[in-house]
């Protein structure tokens, strides 16, 4: 008998699960340190920068009277002032080109895209000039810019405000690429690609500016090359970045249950990759399995394997696998939304796949 | 020098204007002289219909047509030519000519140059402009930031980076100013705040809007009362319909920005005449539509030009914001080395070359003699023989310079394999950038 669809998530995991309280080991989760939303660490990481350096300022649309769509600017505008806060008009390929000349110049601006989606009106001046500019003036100017928004797969937002971005930038010459997952590494992340003298595209997940972290007091920043190991294992690597972090964390839960020890690695950094963690995981344990919100075709996990064949094919037991989302544009209707993205019970049955 | 000389008094006024939507009320002045595409309406808005041009069958037919009725048009239109009191010394005068002539004679070498093999690629030259790139450029002062497209030889060498530079880049060796990685489209030049060179049109235009947005960062969140850098952004006929040009308009008109944009309206896009891609082809109106002044210029005399440049670089130094400057002009070569040479109106424009108009007026006036100006030539020969020179004696770039400037900072290259940064081992420049 053919089972209706419903019991494709018969399992008891939830599926769509994502303002889940992070269990990452790697957080120096003291007692002390204060709680917060991962958008209120954004914005202390981009307070505490602004503060350092006055150089440092923000252009986008709605980010200083409103506040930020997602309220990652909310306050700053009224602390830094309308100039160092920029209202732009609706001109994303314009403003990010002026955030290019300001950084040429010496400033070192954030331009925040109100969905990540937006910014491919942009994709001229971030391909052309945020990424080409350093290396075609021999080097005489710096393009210190962060590129950052909300991306990937909401609730039911429809196509184009749900578009997984990563795959498309991750091939221009000069640009870094980072995927924050958790308050830590959001706050991290921030301070740290504001301090690069790099153009850093930080992309955050729409759905993932509610997760709650207890975060240190002490100023920290993270690095922006470095990978994170969320949880170390034997039996299988997993290699995950942003919200199916947290996927791959629930059907981790089903997975420690039934015996399995999968050691789960953040990569954060999307572009370029952190071999040495990577590396050191699969010398461990033989078997790589990729989740990720990408689409399939020259996504983020197609770079990934090409580069841990490599790098690391003499250690491979096993084929890896990727688990990415599917060529579609997102559709609106919720079950398809669903099946569009990697759903926890599609990594345990990887893992049982690819482990036995 | 053709055109009557237009009055000695701003015409910009003092304060903003308000919004107009009406131009034709609008208080400030625009068109300096007939407009040369009115006999060469194409369409009546009135009836919204297309109306042909009679009879042409043929481009050429047409080409031709449209030269000869803009040329009758000028002609037909252009008042007596009145006695005009000299506007400039002898100093300024020779410091134009002498620009004019370098960026003449550089760019006549680079197609010596091309033709014998000795760069490559697509090389624009910007013969016949001169006076835009010298009217303008020789304003601004150190500090001040100039924006191009990919004809910037000229731009370039204006706001002084030297020949040899310039020369030993486009040869693509080692020395050249971008170290041989820009080329002909992209000089870049730090120390002369030259913003590039640029081959897609329009993308110049937010980078030179940035660079005036901060300089009025500087001045008002840094409070450095010392910076009143201007931006200079050049572009041409077939940007203004690109909507870069648009959307930086708009921005710079909202916060005031001290940025100039200037058109080298030269009537052609590659093959593209501005009249068959612009519904409305008189750019300057465009200006007003945001509050900006919009100024038409005869871009073919340097004094005209640096007479406006000379008020819209000081309207933006003190803060009352851009203009749009339309230099009616004419480049004398193809598109590019790689495109045909011959436009219909060449011969007419080859008349008002911009260096003989000059010289013309430096003699009539006793501002110089013709051995002055002859010694003026002989030197600019001998700096860019100086420049060829340099140029092919300069190593070209070696395999280790590929990936130095990719990223400036290094570490951006990632982490590999063994946990040190690439950008440490001292075999990654000899193997290729893998992440």
């Amino acid at each position: 008998m053919r089972a209706p669809p419903s019991t494709v998530r018969a399992s008891k995991l939830v599926t769509n699960a994502v303002a889940v309280k992070s269990e990452t080991a790697s957080i120096a989760a003291t007692k002390s340190g204060h709680e917060l939303l991962l958008f209120e660490a954004l914005r202390e990481g981009l307070e505490e920068e602004m503060e350092r350096d006055p150089r440092v300022c923000v252009l986008g649309e709605d980010v200083g009277h409103y506040g930020g769509s997602y309220k990652v600017t909310k306050g700053l505008a009224e602390k830094f002032g309308d100039l160092r806060v920029l209202d732009t008009p609706i001109a994303e390929n314009s403003f990010t080109g002026m955030a290019v000349g300001a950084a040429m110049t010496g400033l070192r601006p954030i331009v925040e895209g109100m969905n990540m989606g937006f910014l491919l009106l942009a994709y001229n001046q971030i391909s052309n000039n945020c990424g080409m500019l350093h290396y075609t003036s021999g080097g005489q100017f710096t393009i210190p810019v962060v590129i950052r928004g909300p991306g990937g797969v909401g609730r039911q937002l429809g196509a184009e405000h749900s578009q997984r971005l990563e795959s498309y930038f991750q091939s221009v010459p000069g640009l870094q690429m980072v995927a924050c997952s958790t308050p830590y590494n959001a706050k991290g992340l921030m301070k740290a690609a504001i301090r690069s003298e790099n153009p850093v595209i930080l992309c955050e997940h729409v759905l993932l500016y509610n997760l709650k972290e207890r975060i240190p007091d002490e100023e920290y920043v993270c690095c922006l090359e470095r990978a994170e190991l969320v949880r170390p294992g034997k039996d299988v690597t997993i290699l995950t970045y942003s919200r199916m972090r947290h996927h791959v964390l629930q059907a981790a839960k089903s997975l420690i249950n039934k015996g399995y020890d999968p050691e789960i690695i953040d990569i954060i950094s999307l572009k370029p990759f952190d071999l040495h963690t990577i590396g050191n995981s699969i010398k461990k344990t033989h078997k790589v399995l990729i989740v990720e919100e990408c689409m399939r075709t020259g996504g983020i996990g197609a770079s990934l394997r090409a580069s841990i064949m490599d790098n690391f094919w003499d250690y491979l037991d096993a084929p890896i696998m990727c688990l990415s989302s599917q060529d579609v544009p997102t559709p609106y209707a919720g079950t398809l939304e669903e099946a569009t993205v990697v759903q926890p019970p599609q990594i345990v049955k990887a893992i049982k796949q690819l482990c036995g | 020098m053709a055109s009557c000389h237009a009055p000695q008094a701003s015409f910009f006024p003092q304060i903003s204007p308000p919004f107009s939507a009406d131009t034709s009320s609008s208080p400030i002045v625009s068109c300096r002289f007939p407009c040369r595409y009115a006999s060469l309406q194409v369409s009546s808005p009135s009836s919204g219909t297309f109306v042909p041009r009679a009879e042409e069958k043929t481009k050429t037919e047409r080409n031709i047509f449209a030269c000869a009725a803009t040329a009758s048009r000028l002609v037909a239109e252009k008042p007596a030519p009145t006695k005009k009191k000299t506007t400039i010394t002898k100093e300024e005068g020779l410091v134009l000519y002498e620009d004019m002539v370098l960026g003449r004679s550089f760019e006549d070498m680079c197609a010596q140059m091309y033709y014998r093999g000795k760069m490559f690629g697509f090389v624009h030259l910007y013969n016949g402009q001169e006076a835009v790139s010298t009217g303008f450029i020789k304003c601004l002062k150190e500090g001040d930031f100039v924006c191009s497209t990919y004809r910037d030889h000229v731009h370039a060498l204006s706001k002084g980076v030297p020949a040899r530079s310039v020369m030993s880049e486009l040869f693509g060796k080692a020395t050249g100013v971008c170290r041989g990685q820009g080329g002909s489209m992209h000089m870049f030049s730090k120390e002369h705040g030259v913003l590039g060179g640029f081959a897609f049109i329009g993308e110049g235009i937010p980078v030179a809007t940035g660079a005036a947005f901060k300089s009025k960062y500087e001045k008002e969140v840094l409070k450095n009362d010392k910076v009143d850098a201007v931006s200079v952004a050049f572009f041409g006929d077939g940007t203004c319909n690109n909507g870069q040009f648009f959307e930086c308009l708009n921005m710079a008109a909202l916060w005031k920005l001290p940025i100039i944009f200037v058109v080298e309206n030269n009537l052609w896009a590659i093959g593209m005449s501005h009249i068959r891609a612009t519904s409305d082809p008189n750019i300057w109106k465009k200006g007003p539509a945001f509050g900006i002044p919009g100024v038409h210029v005869d871009g073919m005399d340097v004094l005209k030009v640096r007479e406006v440049a000379i008020e819209a670089i000081a309207r933006a130094r003190r803060g009352d914001g851009p203009t749009l400057v339309e230099c009616e002009t004419y480049r004398f070569r193809g598109h590019s080395l790689a495109d045909p040479d011959e436009l219909p109106e060449k011969a007419h424009y080859a008349a008002r070359d911009p260096i003989l108009a000059l010289k013309k007026y430096l003699l009539q006036h006793n501002l110089a003699d013709e051995n002055e100006l002859k010694s003026i030539q002989t030197r600019i020969d001998e700096v860019l023989e100086d420049a060829v020179d340099f140029a092919e004696a300069s190593p070209l770039p070696p395999r280790s310079q590929l990936l130095e400037n990719v990223f400036a900072d290094p570490k951006g290259f990632g982490i590999g394999p063994d946990g040190r940064y690439r950008c440490e081992d001292p075999s990654f420049t000899a193997g290729t950038a893998q992440v």
